[in-house]
């Protein structure tokens, strides 16, 4: 199962087995990773599941949807390497994928 | 001994209070009662991806079920609260079981209001509250069937979406002159209207149902005052919610037209609290004591709860959003609109993209509708909570990039990319 690792704002980790095909939000939900709060489950609405990809990881994570660009583009905190979490699929490929949370998401 | 936290009710309010004590470093007993048989889900997609079959169980939990084990969260499930002893700090359990609490914290959701009219309890009419409600209208909807939707409101209106997916044939029946009276602007009712029509919904508004044919005790049709009546093989009534605070009531705890709660979701009582579509809270922003069904208003005040009792500070007050998808529309809400003296439209309805602000006497934004519009949404949500003037003419604007609308001199700085 791939391992993604979610890097708090204060710099606590969690080392979290996501199956295939799960988003990295749920990843984080499903096991109790605080710092992704998720309030609308997944839907792309509500922008607080912002992560920051490791730039390492950044293509293997591919682009922001329309939507999803449009969300971020006035979230506080937004970078070059900020993605909303639920958007992003995991899969083999992203295994030892390292995403950093932003210090709020509200 | 500590008994820990009781909650009564196992809804999203209920996991995500759940969730944030465990999260927020509370180390005593957590115990979830919950009527129906699942831990808790999400409520939202069950008139939307989970009626047209495109979501899976897994995917409507909050947290699995391994959660709880893990997180040392006891659930009772399929199991009612029949009764509160504030004296002697227990719930009784309708199992037999009496409960004792620390703390208490009431997540009894709401019920959907009936339609008291002949004929409303027959086989074929349906409500939309739960999955197992969700589940028995799935199996009664396909291609060709016929649907009449009682409500023009966002339930009602999304399940008519998820019908005509499915190739059913949709009627949308709402008493109010308009779709969406209580809940949105004319401008976004009429947009719905349109939408939907475009859709092959016939919408019928200004029309009092007044009984439902029936035939062999299956619903047969809807018979409105005005003499017309629509035939159909289900009909999914809609038409609103009351809080479910029979228990705080007879209990002794100020209910009205919800649980009544301070600024940290905490009642009369310190050791109970109210959270969700059950409670009455104060919205600051606003001024005021609402009771709201919604997703973040659930998640919110859990958070609050939570925080009191782990002794941290709470979280800053957010405006209230809600949120609907029907069909390719995403309509988000920010704030509400209380005190408005005028709206503004950017962009065309037509177009299928706008949004609606909407101004107080000051011009200060006290609410958004966003019809595929996320960059306004999200910056609404900001400006709401900053009670950011805006420039009526700006607004409209669609020249204007969202982040032109409002001098960055004197709102959040850019973002840093």
């Amino acid at each position: 199962m791939p391992k993604v690792t979610y890097i708090e704002h204060d710099g606590n980790r969690h080392d979290i087995e996501v199956p295939v095909g799960l988003s990295v939000m749920r990843g984080a939900v499903d096991n109790g990773v605080p710092g992704i709060d998720a309030d609308c489950g997944g839907e792309c609405a509500c922008a607080t599941c912002h992560v920051y990809v490791d730039p390492a990881w950044l293509a293997a994570t591919g682009q922001r949807g329309e939507m999803e660009q449009s969300m971020l583009g006035f979230a506080a905190g937004t970078r070059e390497n900020s993605r909303l979490s639920c958007q992003i699929a995991t899969t083999a490929a992203l295994d030892g994928l390292v995403v950093t949370m932003p210090e709020g998401q509200h | 001994m500590t008994h820990g936290v009781v909650i009564i009710g196992a809804g999203h309010a209920a996991g995500a209070m759940a969730a944030a004590l465990r999260q927020g470093g509370f180390a005593d007993p957590i115990t979830l009662v919950g009527e129906e048989p699942l831990p808790p889900y999400q409520r939202p997609p069950l008139s939307k991806a989970w009626l047209r079959g495109e979501a899976g169980a897994a995917e409507l939990l909050l947290r699995p079920l391994a959660y709880y084990a893990d997180k040392d969260i006891g659930l009772r499930l399929s199991t009612r609260a029949i009764s509160i002893d504030r004296a002697g700090k227990t719930v009784q359990l309708d199992t037999g079981a009496t409960l004792a609490y620390d703390t208490l914290v009431l997540a009894t959701g709401s019920s959907l209001r009936k339609l008291a009219v002949p004929g409303a309890d027959s086989a074929g009419i349906f409500e939309l509250r739960s999955a197992a409600d969700a589940d028995r209208i799935k199996a009664a909807l396909g291609p060709g069937k016929r649907l009449a939707v009682v409500g023009g409101g966002y339930i009602g209106l999304e399940v008519a979406a998820s019908a005509r997916a499915l190739g059913v044939e949709v009627v949308v029946i709402e008493r109010e002159a308009r779709l969406l009276a209580r809940v949105a602007s004319e401008t976004l009712s009429a947009y719905f209207a349109r939408c939907h029509a475009a859709h092959g919904v016939a919408i019928v508004q200004g029309a009092a149902v007044c009984g439902f044919e029936v035939r062999d005790d299956l619903v047969a049709g809807v018979r409105l005052a005005d003499g017309r009546n629509f035939a159909c093989d289900l009909a999914v009534v809609g038409i609103g919610a009351l809080a479910n605070d029979a228990l705080a009531a007879a209990a002794g705890l100020d209910c009205r037209g919800g649980i009544m709660v301070d600024a940290n979701a905490r009642t009369a009582d310190a050791s109970i609290f109210a959270i969700g579509d059950c409670a009455c809270r104060p919205v600051a922003r606003y001024g005021r004591t609402l009771r709201l069904e919604s997703v973040p208003n659930a998640l919110e005040q859990a958070k609050l709860a939570a925080a009191a009792l782990c002794g941290k500070p709470a979280p800053r007050p957010e405006a209230p959003w809600f949120w609907s998808d029907q069909y390719d529309v995403r309509l988000q809400i920010a704030g509400l609109p209380f005190d408005v003296a005028r709206q503004v439209v950017r962009g065309d309805p037509a177009s299928g993209r706008f949004a609606v602000f909407h101004l107080d006497g000051a011009g200060c934004l006290q609410a958004l509708e966003a019809v595929n519009s996320p960059a306004e949404f999200v910056a609404a949500r900001q400006w709401i909570a900053a009670r950011q003037v805006i420039d009526p003419a700006r607004a409209a604007d669609s020249a204007l990039a969202v982040r032109q609308i409002v001098d960055l001199s004197v709102t959040a700085s850019p973002p840093a990319a």
